[in-house]
C-alpha cells in the first residue's frame, strides 16, 4: 500500500517554512487542501508568526490573510460566548470545565493557533446536569434536536446533552458530563479530571483541564471519533501540545503515568505513534521505544488507516484507499463507543432513517 | 487570450475537460461544466475576460454540474460544486447559468475576507466610486445598469470590495443581474446592451443577466477611491430626490449590509469611518431613470 499522494499541507505543518519554496500551482494546491482540511487560518497564523507571511506570493497570500481575519475574529467571539456561558451558569455553584477549542483559546494555548471551531464544548459533574440544562435554558439556549430517538441516544448512551443553541446568538454549546459516552469500552473516571482543573484568571466559575489531561482528552476524543474531516486538524492540535508542554519537567512520566491512572493508555498510544509518525512530534527515545515495543499484529493494519484519516482529504492527497479506510474507522468508532447489541440497534435506526 | 478568441466550441471542450481559468479583476476561477447553457452564458459575458493559464493560480475551483441521483430523468437539476464541497441545494437545470452567478458570488463574499464586503452595486466616474447599498427590490441593480449604459463604469452589481488598506474598492467585473420588470426597463432603456434569455421562477423571480461593458473588464485592475455613498428606492410614479443623509445614519447603512463587518472588528469599524468621510451621503428616490442618470451625472461634475 502506497502513502497518499502529496499532502502539502501535511508538510506546511511539520516545518512552515518549507512552504516557501512552493511553485505557483503547488500554492494553488496547498490552499486548496488547506480549506479542505480547515487548516488555512493555522497555516496562516504560523507563517505570520515566523515572519514568512508576507513573502507568499500575492495570489495565494490572499487566502490566507481571509483564513487569518477570521480566526483572530473567532478569538473574540469565543471570549465573549464564554463569557455569557460563565454567567447563565453562574447561579449553579459548580465549576465549568472549558473543553478543547475555547480552553486553547483562552488560555492562549498554541494548539489556539488559527483553529477554525464552531462549538463550545464544556464539561460539568453528571449531578449537577439538570441544574445546568435549566440555566441554560433560562438564558436563552434551546436544544437544537427533537427527535425522540436522539434524545434518547444522547440522554441514556452518551457523554454529553444534546447540542444546544443560543435562540438569539445562534452559537452552539456542547454539555458533557464525562470525556467518553457511558457506553464506551474505556471507564476514564470524570470526577478525577475535575479535581485536577486548574482555574482561569478573570473567571470565579471556569477551569481548564491540566495539560496533561487536555492533552489526553483531546487524543481520546479524536481516536474514539467517527467523523474524520478535522482528523489532521485534531492531530495537529496534539502536535502543538506536545510540543509545547514537554518542555515542563517530567512531562513524558506524567503524561503516561496519567494515561495509565485514567484507563486512556490505547488513545495515548495513537496519538503519540501518529503525531512522531505525521507530524515528525519530538519525542524522548524512551517513548518512541514504548510506542515500538506496544505495537501488535494489527498495528500496521491500523498504520494504514490511520495515515490516511489523518491527512487532507482532498483529491490531491488522497489515495483509492483513503474512504474505505474512513468508513472502518467509522465502524471501529462505534464499536469502541457501544457494546455489539446497541451498535447493531444503533446503525440499524441510522440506516432505516436514511430513508424516512 | 481572452474568452473571445477561444469560440464557443473549443469553450466548450475547455469547460468539459481540463476547465476554464476565468479572471475577474482579482480574481481567477477554473470552471468545469458539460451544461450547454454555463457555455452560452460564459462565451456572452465573459467574452472579454482573460484567460489564465493552467500554470498559474486559481482562487477556486467550480464545477456545475448534474447532480448523480434519480431525478435527473423527471426533473433535471444542477449543482455548484466549490473544489469537493455542495454548499447549496440543487436547483432546476434551466437556472444553469444564474447558478454559476450566485456560487461566484458566494466564493466572493465569504471566502475573501481580506476585503471588507459590502452588499452594494458600486460604479466608477473620473477615479470616484459611488456606492449603491440596498436591500434587494430598491432598485439598485436597475440603477446601477441605467448608469452603465451612460458612461459610468462598472465595478460590481453586487459586491463593494474594500481593501482595509488604503480604503479604495477593487473591481469585481461580472454581469449585472437584473430581475422581473427592471429586464424590460433596461432592455428598453439600452437597446444595445446584451442579455442571456431571462430564467423563470428563481427564488428571486425572473432574472437575466446583462453584459457588463467592455470598459469594465479592460479596466478591471483600475481600483476607484470612495465618492459617494447613496441608498437608493424604486417608487412608481415618484419624483426624482436626492437628500442628504447624515454620515452616522449612512455609516449604519454600510455596516447593516456588509457581509464580514463583524470579522473585521475594529479595523473594519475604522475602515467604514473613513470610507463615510470621503463620501458624499444621500438618499435617493426615483422612477424615471433618465432623470436619475441626469442627477448622478451632475454630481460627477462637482468637485
Amino acid at each position: 500500500m502506497s502513502m497518499p499522494k502529496t499532502d502539502l499541507v501535511r508538510a506546511a505543518l511539520c516545518a512552515p517554512g518549507s512552504s516557501m519554496g512552493l511553485s505557483l500551482p503547488q500554492w494553488e494546491t496547498l490552499i486548496r487542501q488547506g480549506r479542505s482540511a480547515d487548516l488555512l487560518g493555522r497555516m496562516a497564523v504560523q507563517l505570520h508568526t515566523h515572519g514568512l507571511l508576507d513573502q507568499v506570493p500575492s495570489a495565494p497570500r490572499a487566502h490566507l490573510q481571509s483564513a487569518r481575519i477570521s480566526s483572530l475574529a473567532q478569538d473574540d467571539s469565543v471570549r465573549r460566548e464564554v463569557g455569557h456561558i460563565s454567567k447563565a451558569l453562574a447561579g449553579c455553584e459548580i465549576d465549568v470545565i472549558l473543553l478543547k477549542g475555547s480552553a486553547y483559546t483562552l488560555l492562549g494555548s498554541p494548539a489556539a493557533q488559527g483553529r477554525m471551531f464552531s462549538d463550545i464544548d464544556i464539561l460539568v459533574p453528571k449531578a449537577s446536569l439538570g441544574r445546568v440544562e435549566d440555566a441554560l435554558m433560562r438564558h436563552g439556549w434551546m436544544s437544537t434536536n427533537n427527535n425522540a430517538y436522539d434524545q434518547r441516544y444522547y440522554r441514556e448512551w452518551m457523554h454529553e446533552l444534546p447540542p444546544l443553541q443560543h435562540m438569539k446568538r445562534g452559537t452552539v454549546l456542547d454539555v458533557h458530563h464525562t470525556i467518553l459516552p457511558e457506553t464506551a469500552r474505556l471507564k476514564p473516571d470524570p470526577a478525577k479530571l475535575i479535581a485536577a482543573s486548574n482555574a482561569i484568571a478573570g473567571y470565579a466559575n471556569l477551569r481548564v483541564l491540566a495539560p496533561v489531561d487536555r492533552i489526553l482528552h483531546s487524543a481520546t476524543h479524536l481516536f474514539h471519533n467517527e467523523e474524520m474531516s478535522h482528523g489532521l486538524r485534531d492531530l495537529s492540535d496534539l502536535d502543538l501540545m506536545l510540543r509545547h508542554h514537554s518542555t515542563e519537567p517530567d512531562f513524558w512520566h506524567r503524561l503516561t503515568d496519567r494515561a495509565q491512572e485514567m484507563d486512556l493508555l490505547q488513545p495515548l498510544f495513537n496519538c503519540l505513534r501518529y503525531t512522531h509518525k505525521i507530524l515528525a512530534t519530538p519525542m524522548p527515545d524512551s517513548i518512541l521505544a514504548a510506542i515500538r515495543t506496544q505495537a501488535q499484529w494489527h498495528t500496521r493494519w491500523m498504520d494504514a488507516l490511520w495515515t490516511r484519516a489523518l491527512a487532507t482529504h482532498h483529491s490531491t492527497a488522497s489515495d483509492a484507499f483513503t474512504s474505505t479506510a474512513l468508513g472502518m474507522l467509522y465502524l471501529r468508532a462505534h464499536w469502541l463507543r457501544m457494546p455489539p447489541w446497541l451498535l447493531a440497534y444503533h446503525l440499524s435506526v441510522k440506516a432505516l432513517r436514511k430513508h424516512e | 487570450m481572452i474568452v473571445s478568441d477561444l469560440g464557443l466550441s473549443a469553450l466548450s471542450r475547455m469547460l468539459a475537460g481540463p476547465g476554464l481559468r476565468l479572471r475577474t479583476g482579482p480574481l481567477v476561477s477554473q470552471i468545469r461544466s458539460r451544461i450547454p447553457l454555463v457555455a452560452q452564458g460564459i462565451a456572452l459575458h465573459y467574452a472579454a475576460h482573460p484567460v489564465e493559464p493552467s500554470d498559474g493560480f486559481a482562487d477556486f475551483h467550480i464545477r456545475i454540474a448534474r447532480p448523480a441521483n434519480l431525478r435527473r430523468w423527471m426533473q433535471p437539476q444542477v449543482i455548484f460544486q466549490l473544489d469537493q464541497s455542495a454548499p447549496f441545494s440543487p436547483l432546476p437545470a434551466n437556472q444553469a447559468f444564474p447558478m454559476l452567478e450566485w456560487g461566484m458570488n458566494w466564493c466572493a463574499s465569504s471566502l475573501c475576507n481580506q476585503y471588507l464586503t459590502i452588499h452594494a452595486a458600486v460604479v466608477e466616474k473620473s477615479g470616484r466610486a459611488l456606492i449603491l447599498p440596498a436591500p434587494p427590490g430598491s432598485g439598485k441593480s436597475t440603477l446601477c445598469a441605467g448608469l452603465v449604459n451612460r458612461g459610468w463604469r462598472l465595478l460590481s452589481d453586487e459586491l463593494t470590495l474594500i481593501d482595509p488598506a488604503n480604503g479604495h474598492i477593487t473591481p469585481l467585473p461580472r454581469p449585472v443581474s437584473l430581475k422581473n420588470k427592471s429586464i424590460r426597463v433596461i432592455q428598453d432603456f439600452a437597446p444595445t446592451a446584451r442579455f442571456t434569455p431571462p430564467v423563470h421562477d428563481t427564488v428571486k423571480g425572473t432574472v437575466a443577466h446583462m453584459q457588463p461593458p467592455l470598459e469594465t473588464v479592460q479596466r478591471a485592475m483600475e481600483t476607484a477611491r470612495p465618492g459617494w455613498m447613496v441608498l437608493p428606492r424604486y417608487e412608481a410614479g415618484a419624483a426624482t430626490t436626492l437628500t442628504p443623509l447624515p454620515k452616522a445614519q449612512a455609516l449604519i447603512q454600510l455596516a447593516d449590509n456588509a457581509f464580514n463587518y463583524a470579522l473585521h472588528g475594529s479595523s473594519g469599524f475604522e475602515t467604514l469611518v473613513q470610507l463615510i468621510e470621503n463620501s458624499q451621503c444621500y438618499t435617493f428616490t426615483y422612477s424615471q431613470l433618465d432623470e436619475a442618470v441626469a442627477v448622478f451625472d451632475q454630481l460627477a461634475l462637482q468637485p
